[in-house]
Order: structure tokens, then C-alpha cells, then sequence
């Protein structure tokens, strides 16, 4: 496991999260402990099954876990009721999906506005911090633009606007190249990239290992098991000739 | 403080972007929508164009007491609906002219009373004539009753009685093509020579319990009527105050059956009215027709509100991953809700809206079928109700809708497809 210096954000303590199905009960998180600390850039790879969707959706406070212990930003998140949990989302997690899940009928703007028409304060301040979040992201000519007029590179541009404009404590993308070329998908992760360097905490669930290497950490699950925890340049699986292959 | 501040801006905020949502939503399908909303347009056109005509008729109906006054009290002869008598013809049970003799002396509740008599009659000035003038025989104190302005000349007074004198209104005079000035003049009523004392009004349109024909007018005293044969007579009557109207109504029944000798047990041979009955009669017909109307209106609302209901979950299901999104970056429960509650509602004010515009076509088609009808129109309070109806629908309707987007789980619903 590898230490941070900076803030801590992130504590799970041996957190489970079970499905029942009928009378099978499946463990797809199986005691996952975990640090992340502030301005960390992460990977987090397994194949299908492997519970990294879970843990993605545990971490993001759109689910709980069953047992176990998940801090987040310094606050105790497994009583939190679901008003509660709706605000943590909205203040402290930004969301990056795998197909944008950008609003059709709106413009590149309004759609990045719509975390701070739930949040708290954000109202008086929304025009400006929604442009302010676009221009981060290199779109701020395309600001009156569908989603239907922009390009699939755009389109997620505008979605990492969204996720950030709210400031939030940590960046979750899932599978954020998953539908884009590969030109299109460098050139996001280069994005991430300068967003890791101006401080921002990252964490990407991805299977493909070219885009694991952007990052500094690669945390790999098996079976909702945490498998190997490595910095990037120690991940000898990685370097080697496949993509996704375990030892 | 600040958080404070923002609580109801936020609302505000998402009402403002629920509504912006919702009519892009309405635009996008428009088809779909109007489609949708038609129950409701039925609904709120028929109770627009409802209270309209009773609006209009009521207006109409005062309008006529306003020229009467209030204390009118009219007496018509009346076949009995039951009983022997109910198979006698009509003309059976005419008044006839002493039997309103005295009346004044019977019934102490009285102001005035005079009776009336209708006959037709052709009119000729020289060469010119008009056929089947209606010749309405007075007394002095119908003038006082019925209050019609003179234009010209004088009224008639109690020496008039059994002079051949006439009143006539300016139509008749321009008919017949006599000078404005026509008093003094001498026309010819049947085989009668009467002399020109006064020129009056023509009467307001309605007249209760009379044709609405537009013919003309000529008016001599009561006396005189006996020229023409038996002519139709009723009674024009009018109480002391308001206060004693019912009483006088009863003197009058009282007086009557006693002047027409009906046994007790027998059913009256007439009718007697005050105009406050009469709107008394009214306002009951028009309850009737308001509830009948309401039960038609209650059900194209409910099948509205069905439709509404069909096609908010249509739209759900359609925008899961949306509902998924807004969850996933921080939507509450209380805002889904309220997203799609709005929209609902804004979807049944549409209707509401094309419902009042349908509700107007179908007023201004109805003010044109029947003169009875003219003064029709949409009270500001109808369309507010309609609004309301609608309103209350979309409330009912979207709610169970809005309930279930509110209750999606983010994670299933952003994987929906």
C-alpha cells in the first residue's frame, strides 16, 4: 500500500458489499481497505466481476456498503441518511461516466450548471463557475453548443467540467476513454493529467492498461478482493505484453 | 445566513429549470402532447363554454329586472298541470277583466296593479300601414310598473280611460312614415280611429313570459281593448317593498281564487311570479345544468388525468438516465419529484390553455345562435377555475409518476438503456 503525504480522503476499512439473488448471496466487495490521499492520481483495473464497478459506485456514495467503515474527506459516511448522502455527492464527488450522460436538450453550459441548481450555494455564482469550469477544460468557445453539435472528445470535456465545477474533493471517472478513438482518448487523459497536476484528486476505473499508465497508482481487484496495490512504476503486469493479464 | 438566503432561490431555481425542461420536453413532442392533453382541453373548453352561457343568461335575465325593478310581480293565467281542468283548452282559462276588480283594496301588500291586455291588430296613416301591430291595453299605473321612457308627449293619466288615445314607439312612427313630431295625429287600429298622445321606448329585448318577436307596439288604455274582441289579458302588479313581495304574491293567489271562484283543493288556474321567483327558477335550472355539466366535465378530466399519468411515465422511462445523472450529482428525492411534478402540471395548463382558447370558439358560436344568449361571456373566475381543475390533475395525476422517478436508484438508473 502505498503512503501519501498529503491530506487523507479516502478510508475504507474492510468494506463489504453484498448482493443477494435469490438465496446466493455474491460478495462483490470482499473487506476492501483502502487510504487515498489528497492530490493521489489512481487506477483502479480488474476484469468484469471483479467488483471494481462496486467499489466505483461505494466511493461515490450512489450505494453503501454493507459493513465496514467509509470516510470520506474526514466524515463518517455509513449513517448518513439519503438527503445526506445526495449533498456529499454534490460537494464532494464528481462524476465522469463512460457515456458522457450529458442532457440533449440543453447547452454545453446548462449542463455543467445543473450540480450547483442542487447545491447549497452555488445558485448566485452558477453562470460564472459552469464557464469557469468549461474554460479548465478548453471549451470555453463552446459554450452555447449541444451535445449534439460537439464531438465525442467535447462532449466528455463537458462532463469533467461538470464533475468539476462544483470543486470537488475527488474525481471519479469510470472507463472515461470507453467510448472515444484512441487520438480522442489521449487527449483526455492528457486533461486528467493537467488536472492531476493542478492538485486534483483522481480516481479512473479502466480495464485497458494504456490508460492505467497515466496515473501514479494502480490498485487492481479480483473477486472483490484488492490484489495488488502498487505506484504505477513498481506495477510489473502493466509493463509487460497484455492488456488486463494477472500473474 | 447565505444558506439561508439560497433555500428558496434553489427552488426557485428549480422550478424556473423544470419548466424550461418541461416545455422543451412539450415542444419536442408536440404531437404526443396535444394528444395527451385533449381530455383536459375537452374538459376545461366545456366548463369554460358552460359558465359562459348561464353567465350570459343570468345577465341577461337581471338586465330585464333592472328595467322591471325588483317588486314586479306578473299574473298570467295557467292551465293546471293536474286535476279535471288539465284536459280544458287553453282558452278556458283566460282572464277576464272584472276579475281583477278591487284587487287593490284586497291586498294590502299592493302598490299597484294593472292589468294588461294583448291583441294584434293592422295600423294604417293614411296610405301606409303595418300588419299585426301587437295593441297592448294598459292601465294609468302600468307606466309606474313597467317604467318605460317616454320619448315624446305625455303619459297616460285615469282620464284617459275609454278615450280613443294611443302611445306609440318610434318604429312604428318611422313605418309608417309619420313626422317626428307625430302627437296630435289620428292612425287607424283595426276599424278604430285613435289619436296620438305620446310617443314611447321601445321595451327591453326579453320579455318573461312573452315572445321575443321583433314586431311593433302601439299601447292604448285597458278600457279601450274591448274594442278588439276578447283580447289576452294578464296582470301587471307591483308590492310596497321588497320586504312584502312574498305577501303580496299571496294576496294576489288568495284574491284570485276567490275571484275565480276555485274550490279549495282545486288547483290554481294561474300564475303568479315575481321576478325574484323567476330567478329563483332560474339559478335552480342553472344548478341542474352546472352539475350535469360538471359530472361531464369531472369524467373527460379524469380520462385527461389518465392520459397525463400515461404519458409522464412514458417520459420517464424514457429519461431514466437522466433522473440517474441528476441523482448522481446530487439531486434529492424532493427535487426529482418536484422536476416531474411540474412538468406534469405544466403539461396540463397547455391543455388548459388550448381548452380556454376552444372554450372562447365554442362561446362566441353559442352568443350568435340565440339573441337570449348575446351577452355572453368567459368571467375572469371560469378561467381561473379551469386553470385550477387543471392544475389539481396535473397535481394528482403526476404525482404517482414523479413518486417512482423520485424513488429510481441512481446506479440502475444510469445503467438503463
Amino acid at each position: 500500500m502505498s503512503a501519501g503525504n498529503g491530506k487523507l480522503i479516502i478510508r475504507l476499512d474492510n468494506v463489504r458489499r453484498i448482493y443477494k439473488v435469490g438465496v446466493e448471496r455474491i460478495h462483490a466487495l470482499d473487506g476492501i481497505s483502502l487510504r487515498l490521499y489528497e492530490n493521489e492520481y489512481v487506477a483502479v483495473m480488474g476484469q468484469s466481476g471483479s467488483g471494481k464497478s462496486t467499489l466505483m459506485n461505494v466511493l461515490g456514495c450512489l450505494d453503501r456498503a454493507s459493513s465496514g467503515y467509509y470516510e470520506l474527506d474526514g466524515q463518517d459516511t455509513t449513517r448518513l441518511s439519503d438527503a445526506e448522502l445526495a449533498r456529499v455527492r454534490n460537494e464532494r464527488i464528481g462524476f465522469v461516466f463512460q457515456s458522457f450522460e450529458l442532457l440533449g436538450q440543453l447547452t454545453a453550459l446548462r449542463n455543467v450548471e445543473i450540480p450547483l441548481i442542487y447545491s447549497r450555494d452555488g445558485w448566485l455564482s452558477r453562470r460564472r463557475r459552469a464557464k469557469k469550469a468549461l474554460e479548465r477544460v478548453g471549451l470555453g468557445g463552446r459554450i452555447k453548443h449541444r451535445p449534439n453539435q460537439l464531438s465525442g472528445g467535447e462532449k466528455q470535456r463537458v462532463a469533467i467540467a461538470r464533475a468539476l465545477v462544483c470543486d470537488p474533493s475527488i474525481l471519479l471517472a469510470d472507463e472515461p476513454t470507453g467510448n472515444l478513438d484512441s487520438k480522442t482518448s489521449e487527449s483526455i487523459l492528457e486533461l486528467f493529467d493537467q488536472l492531476h497536476r493542478e492538485g486534483q484528486t483522481i480516481v479512473m476505473v479502466t480495464h485497458e492498461e494504456h490508460v492505467a499508465k497515466h496515473t501514479k497508482r494502480i490498485i487492481r481487484l479480483e473477486d472483490g478482493h484488492i490484489c495488488s496495490d502498487l505506484a504505477a512504476e513498481d506495477d510489473i503486469i502493466g509493463r509487460g505484453d497484455g492488456e488486463g493479464k494477472m500473474l | 445566513m447565505k444558506a439561508l438566503l439560497s433555500a428558496p432561490l434553489v427552488f426557485v431555481q428549480l422550478l424556473y429549470q423544470s419548466m424550461y425542461l418541461a416545455l422543451s420536453q412539450i415542444w419536442a413532442n408536440k404531437m404526443r402532447s396535444l394528444l395527451t392533453t385533449i381530455g383536459i382541453v375537452i374538459g376545461v373548453a366545456s366548463v369554460t363554454a358552460v359558465i359562459a352561457a348561464l353567465t350570459g343568461l343570468k345577465a341577461q335575465i337581471l338586465s330585464q329586472v333592472e328595467t322591471f325593478g325588483s317588486n314586479t310581480i306578473i299574473v298570467q293565467p295557467q292551465r293546471p298541470d293536474k286535476g279535471p281542468q288539465s284536459h280544458l283548452p287553453w282558452w278556458h282559462f283566460r282572464f277576464k277583466a272584472e276579475e281583477f276588480e278591487d284587487i287593490l283594496d284586497h291586498c294590502p301588500s299592493l302598490a299597484r296593479c294593472s292589468r294588461i291586455s294583448y291583441t294584434g291588430q293592422n295600423v294604417r296613416y293614411g296610405e301606409r300601414s303595418a300588419k299585426d301591430v301587437r295593441i297592448v291595453g294598459v292601465e294609468p299605473s302600468w307606466h309606474e310598473v313597467e317604467n318605460r321612457p317616454m320619448v315624446l308627449g305625455r303619459k297616460f293619466s285615469i282620464i284617459d280611460e275609454g278615450r280613443p288615445v294611443c302611445l306609440v314607439e318610434p318604429q312604428l312612427r318611422d313605418k309608417l312614415r309619420m313626422d317626428k313630431d307625430c302627437i296630435g295625429e289620428s292612425i287607424r287600429i283595426g276599424y278604430n280611429t285613435f289619436r296620438i298622445v305620446g310617443v314611447i321606448e321601445r321595451r327591453a329585448q326579453l320579455e318573461l313570459g312573452g315572445s321575443s318577436r321583433e314586431d311593433y307596439e302601439a299601447i292604448i288604455p285597458f278600457k279601450m281593448s274591448s274594442k278588439f274582441g276578447k283580447p289576452w289579458i294578464m296582470a301587471l302588479a307591483e308590492s310596497k317593498s321588497t320586504e312584502m313581495l312574498e305577501e303580496a304574491v299571496a294576496e294576489i293567489k288568495f284574491f284570485l281564487r276567490r275571484a275565480r271562484r276555485i274550490k279549495p283543493g282545486d288547483h290554481d288556474t294561474f300564475r303568479v311570479e315575481s321576478l325574484k321567483s323567476a330567478i329563483k327558477t332560474f339559478n335552480e335550472i342553472a344548478l341542474v345544468v352546472t352539475l350535469v355539466a360538471g359530472g361531464i366535465v369531472g369524467i373527460s378530466l379524469l380520462v385527461g388525468g389518465v392520459g397525463i399519468m400515461n404519458i409522464m411515465l412514458v417520459s420517464i422511462s424514457e429519461r431514466t438516465r437522466e433522473i440517474g445523472l441528476r441523482k448522481a450529482v446530487g439531486a434529492r428525492r424532493s427535487a426529482i419529484l418536484t422536476q416531474f411534478l411540474v412538468e406534469a402540471v405544466i403539461l396540463c395548463f397547455v391543455g388548459g390553455l388550448v381548452g380556454v382558447g376552444v372554450g372562447k370558439l365554442l362561446t362566441l358560436g353559442i352568443a350568435g345562435i340565440n339573441p337570449l344568449l348575446e351577452k355572453t361571456y368567459i368571467p375572469v373566475w371560469a378561467i381561473a377555475l379551469s386553470f385550477g381543475f387543471a392544475g389539481s390533475v396535473g397535481v394528482c395525476f403526476g404525482m404517482f409518476p414523479a413518486i417512482k422517478a423520485a424513488r429510481l436508484d441512481p446506479i440502475e438508473a444510469l445503467r438503463h438503456e
